[in-house]
């Protein structure tokens, strides 16, 4: 495996760890909420029990509760099912607004971790491309962790996508101190610059620094890649 | 004998309210924060027997809110409640002036057995 791949391969095991204990870590606050539910009507049959009134209505409170925590944890289920596919094939057509909005989901507890807030904003038309869809991710996962260790508490980001005769780009936006980003912190990376040589991508910051633009190809000129070969 | 003052701090905030009430129910005195700045805020205006912390909280975590609030009541008893107790967590904890770790999800029975524990080894202290 030649250097590129094995920084990809490695980093690409680190960043579905990540994901995977985010998601796991809010799967567990989810049981130990409705653990707590299911012991409070626990609760009120120990006090009917005694002949204490049990208001019907409290009841059916609870009830709504649980449920309601059943539905978070079914989508926070349905997401990680999402990602863990994300790995099934090396070339897909992507839908770059989906994809954005998957990932400020994904993100979102590791977000908030941070003091940060990520939304995707809508484009007016569906932009498409064919690319490496873990990748990518990966790649725009990095570039908001390495956004948000230079963030301040409050800071919102967002993501968006663009399309133009270059290709398409997948714009992170809202950002401040990107030039010291660049320039002191080495970003990007040998991670993200492995990322983008295997997707044929670039980097860089516009908008007075207020932005990291990755610029994407619609499809692989690669061989091997247009081909969905290298996974 | 007095009720027990706790100070239960977690950002899930619909745990909290529930844990909370099933706590009072069982006649401790409780008292809620959903962030470390809550919390310590909290812990300014009143003498705490127990702190039951989670480790993981936006901003500041569960260990540095340990740590701060070990300094300003170096009194108070420390259980962590967490989504992953690992030993790695335990030992940081422990190092930080926790003296018990348990894991959510958790009997709420079982937690109040661990206060009173701490609270009476309090008193035979004194």
């Amino acid at each position: 495996m030649n250097p590129q791949w094995e920084i990809i391969g490695s980093e690409g095991f680190k960043f579905m760890g990540k994901m995977n204990a985010s998601i796991s870590h809010e799967i567990k606050n989810v049981l130990a909420i409705i653990n707590e539910h299911a012991g409070l009507l626990e609760d009120f049959t120990l006090m009917a029990e005694k002949g204490m009134p049990v208001d019907p209505e409290r009841l059916k409170q609870v009830a709504g509760k649980i449920q309601s925590q059943i539905q978070r944890a079914d989508t926070i289920v349905k997401n990680m099912n999402t990602f863990a596919h994300s790995v099934d094939e090396a070339k897909g057509t992507v839908e770059l607004g989906g994809l954005l909005s998957f990932m400020a989901v994904l993100t979102e507890r590791l977000a908030t971790m941070r003091g940060v807030t990520i939304s995707a904003v809508a484009s007016p038309e569906p932009i498409t491309i064919t690319t490496h869809p873990f990748l990518l991710q990966t790649l725009i996962w990095f570039c908001l962790e390495a956004v948000m260790e230079n963030a301040v508490t409050g800071k919102k980001l967002h993501l968006s996508a663009r399309a133009d005769e270059q290709g398409v780009q997948v714009v992170i936006s809202g950002l401040e101190n990107t030039e010291k980003l660049f320039s002191s912190h080495g970003f990007p990376g040998r991670r993200e610059n492995a990322l983008l040589e295997a997707l044929e991508g670039n980097a860089a910051v516009k908008g007075e620094g207020g932005e990291i633009v990755l610029t994407l190809p619609l499809t692989f000129s690669n061989p091997a890649m247009a081909k969905g070969e290298v996974s | 004998m007095t009720e027990k003052k706790v100070l239960l701090v977690d950002d899930e905030r619909e745990f909290l309210e529930v844990l909370g009430t099933r706590m009072r129910n069982r006649g401790l005195d409780v008292a809620t924060a959903d962030s470390a700045e809550e919390a310590i805020r909290k812990a300014e205006q009143k003498n705490f027997d127990v702190l039951v912390l989670d480790l993981n909280m936006p901003k500041m975590d569960g260990l540095e809110t340990l740590k701060i609030l070990k300094r300003n009541n170096p009194d108070i008893h420390v259980i962590i409640l967490t989504g992953h107790a690992t030993v790695e967590n335990g030992i940081r904890a422990t190092l930080s002036g926790a003296e018990e770790i348990l894991e959510k999800p958790s009997n709420v029975d079982m937690l109040i057995r661990k206060i009173e524990k701490l609270v009476t080894k309090k008193m035979v202290k004194i």
